[in-house]
């Protein structure tokens, strides 16, 4: 998938103007922090961008508001830019003496509407500059649309818990249940889910990520020597569940399958049995509400593709190395009604027991990782 | 992030007026092993008894990491990555004299920063050429950075190419030659190696490289016509490239290991390959010449050493082997305290080993008359108490090791 593929599928933000910031650069500064926007794939701009960052980095310490706004809507190697050269005024500035603009940073801190990396810088800016005013702030960010802001948060949920539950596991089960509620993230959701556990609470984990349990399967392909990852086997151009297609060896047809697993595992060494050299295809059927932006989120640690209502959006021909959850993250557009995602998930030759695995995990939650779940 | 409250203060300012001259000298560590990529620090001794005074300073570190530290002038450059999601990067620089925080840069990764747990987004060390740091991570996101801490150029080389990734983590070090950042790109899936143009960090050249995770680096050498050569190791074997347009000058294409790297020396390459595989280019542009190979000299994760006429290759397990650069014939075997994952580094002939229990053991191989009593030259150990993964750096008659939280100088503070 090159560059402007990725554009395409909204995994860099569109670009905004400049016209939303509350307190206008000066024309020169705000002239060089749009060289530092205008960076682009394979480098583009940077030459421009390196004269315009001294710039940038020479400002005020009061300047830091806009600048962070300026941020909205940029891509991400502009962010970067940009971030380096707000964080070098905050330093410089500081090491001069001069006074952080807390009142301001607060201000821009407080609207949701900016960037979440902004926000999350914004909130570093005034933990250096006054920490107790950034405790007092950070409760408030258990619902908050930037996760870094919310993870921290949710931590301070589940602090409290740890504080009382040797004296008041109601009360510590009430603060995991509130901290569960709000975890966006699959990590800080293990170990809450943990804790739960340990006090004999039950968690629904398959709820709680949002997995696609339900799918048909089919296989299995040729894969020798990993040339089936690129063969278009049927099921790519069309999928017909009764049919009948020529498989490896033999012929093969849509099976159901249901996952048990508390951490969605579509498991294909079920149904076939442990192959090698093997291609396999899912395929689930995802009703929406509405039309909406979403992502797919995928764990594989087999070779992979990913349709969407028969677009493609992604593959990766890597085998054994790791999986972990949300491993690979694809926006997409549902349409409302009835949406069709086929996986296809290839094996490899090796004979390795840590190798066995021809399996993948899958989740459609929206761009933070809240579950979006099946209509139907 | 109270890190830098703390560490950059107002109190930094005097070290700060102190390191603004930034002068590179023949004694800096510029990149992963050393100014020649063997791990020998020419013209330079370390003390061979060590023991906690013999620590300068330690420094915090805001993040994981097993990058080596690279020192330049009165500079030592480390970088770390640190979040949930090892999605911060951050290249921090200290004063050499006292370790204080003189400027710290972060980003945010672009690429996949999903590693082995051993290891983390700040794996790859970073490089400089005098000039200019330059540092890369696990997500292929590449940074240049003046020493004042202005950023350069910023690539996003895992979003410029999506599938350039590995699942496991990506550690191939930097090097910089003849004005371009040869960064080592190569795994499963979209496979390359780039020549970015130092000034700008814009593409000189990009070359297609084995679909196969490589986690080697590349090393710089004389070509026989004395200009450099970029070699590059993978699981097919080893390639000499032309730095500056990337073209392949020869190719050794037995195979080699995709995780100890190449070392060069005296104008020879001593390969992990089918054990050790010691190869000398030839003029004429053919396949370099096997000079000898010793399949018990096989390295571990750490990559071989050469010490005048002497090869050393350490196993996970701790097993020191020396051998005879003649020929390759075993001469001694000395069992350190392991396991290992860094490579020793060298000064004065005595050589820093530093297992991953963050035991420093010294090891002064002159010490050894008779070959079935190796362990008299073990000249003295250091336990720094942390995990320590990365290969350490030598300069200014300190050795600096680097742990996932702590940044050590140890030596003498008399040689600044």
């Amino acid at each position: 998938m090159n560059a402007s593929r990725l554009f395409a599928l909204g995994l860099i933000l569109p670009a905004v103007g400049l016209g939303l910031l509350a307190a206008p650069l000066p024309t020169a500064l705000e002239a060089a922090v749009r060289e530092l926007r205008a960076v682009t794939v394979e480098g583009q701009g940077n030459v421009a961008a390196s004269g315009a960052w001294k710039a940038v980095a020479g400002a005020p310490l009061s300047s830091l508001p806009s600048l962070l706004e300026a941020m909205d809507g940029a891509n991400d190697y502009a962010l970067n830019w940009l971030r380096s050269a707000v964080e070098t005024v905050e330093q410089r500035g500081r090491l001069a003496g001069g006074t952080v603009p807390v009142d301001g940073l607060e201000a821009f801190l407080r609207e949701t509407r900016h960037h979440p990396r902004a926000r999350r810088l914004a909130y570093e800016l005034i933990q250096r500059a006054e920490p107790q005013r950034a405790a007092r702030m950070l409760p408030g960010f258990v619902n908050d649309p930037a996760n870094e802001l919310r993870r921290e948060a949710v931590d301070h949920v589940v602090t409290a818990g740890d504080a009382v539950v040797a004296t008041d596991v109601p009360g510590a089960i009430a603060k995991y249940r509130e901290a569960l509620g709000h975890s966006r993230e699959a990590d800080q959701i293990d170990v809450i889910a943990k804790k739960l556990t340990d006090l004999k609470e039950k968690v629904d984990l398959p709820k709680v990520f949002g997995w696609v349990m339900k799918w048909k399967l089919i296989g299995p392909f040729d894969n020798t020597g990993g040339a089936g990852f690129a063969t278009a086997y049927p099921p790519e151009t069309q999928v017909a569940l009764d049919a009948v297609l020529d498989g490896k060896g033999a012929q093969v047809r849509w099976v159901d399958f249901e996952s048990k697993d508390d951490y969605g595992m579509i498991d294909f060494n079920k149904p076939f049995s442990e192959l090698k050299e093997v291609a396999g295809y899912a395929y689930a059927e995802f009703w929406s509400e509405k039309d909406q932006p979403v992502e797919i989120r995928l764990g594989c640690q087999n070779g992979w593709k990913v349709w969407v209502n028969g677009k493609y959006l992604f593959g990766r021909d890597e085998y054994h190395r790791n999986r972990e959850v949300d491993q690979y993250r694809m926006p997409v557009g549902l349409k409302a009604g009835k949406n069709v995602i086929l996986v296809k998930c290839c094996q490899n030759e090796q004979k390795e027991d840590w190798t066995k695995s021809w399996d993948f995990q899958l989740r459609v939650t929206d761009a933070q990782g809240t579950p979006v779940v099946s209509a139907r | 992030m109270n890190f830098m409250n703390t560490q950059l203060s107002l109190g930094t300012a005097a070290s700060l007026l102190l390191a603004s001259l930034c002068v590179a000298h023949a004694a800096d560590w510029p990149q992963f092993r050393g100014p020649a990529g063997d791990g020998v620090a020419p013209d330079t001794k370390l003390p061979t008894t060590l023991d906690t005074g013999s620590v300068t300073w330690s420094a915090n570190l805001p993040g994981r990491g097993i990058s080596s530290p690279v020192i330049v002038g009165n500079r030592v450059f480390v970088t770390a990555s640190s979040g949930a999601r090892q999605d911060r990067l951050h290249v921090m620089c200290y004063n050499l004299a006292d370790g204080v925080l003189l400027w710290e840069r972060q980003f945010w990764a672009t690429g996949r920063t999903q590693t082995h747990e051993k290891i983390s987004a700040a794996t790859p060390s970073p490089a400089s050429d005098g000039q200019r740091i330059y540092a890369i991570f696990s997500s292929n996101d590449c940074v240049a950075l003046d020493f004042e801490g202005n950023l350069v150029w910023f690539r996003g080389l895992g979003r410029d190419y999506p599938n350039a990734s590995n699942s496991l983590g990506m550690s191939s070090s930097l090097v910089v030659t003849d004005g371009v950042v040869v960064a080592q790109v190569e795994n499963d899936s979209e496979s390359f190696t780039a020549g970015l143009d130092a000034k700008s960090g814009l593409n000189r050249w990009k070359l297609d490289r084995p679909k196969k995770a490589n986690w080697t680096s590349p090393v710089v050498m004389k070509g026989t016509d004395g200009k450099p050569v970029v070699a590059l190791q993978s699981s097919k074997g080893v390639a000499g490239i032309e730095p500056s347009t990337g073209k392949v000058l020869w190719n050794y294409d037995q195979g080699a290991s995709t995780v100890p790297s190449t070392t060069v020396s005296g104008g020879r390459l001593y390969v992990p390959s089918q054990g050790l595989t010691v190869l000398e280019p030839t003029a004429d542009g053919q396949a370099p010449k096997q000079v000898w190979r010793a399949g018990q000299l096989r390295p571990g994760t750490s990559s071989p050493v050469v010490v005048g006429d002497r090869v050393f290759t350490l196993n996970d397990g701790g097993i020191l082997s020396c051998a005879d650069t003649a020929d390759g014939k075993r001469l001694w075997q000395l069992r350190l305290k392991g396991p290992f994952s860094s490579t020793p580094v060298v000064a004065g002939g005595v050589l820093y080993c530093v297992n991953e229990k963050g035991l420093v053991q010294v090891v002064d191989p002159a010490k050894i008359t008779d070959p079935a009593k190796p362990e008299v030259a073990i000249a003295s150990e250091l336990d720094l108490g942390q995990v320590v993964v990365g290969t350490p750096s030598i300069a200014a008659g300190s050795l600096f090791v680097r742990s996932d939280g702590k940044l050590w100088r140890i030596g003498r503070a008399s040689a600044l």
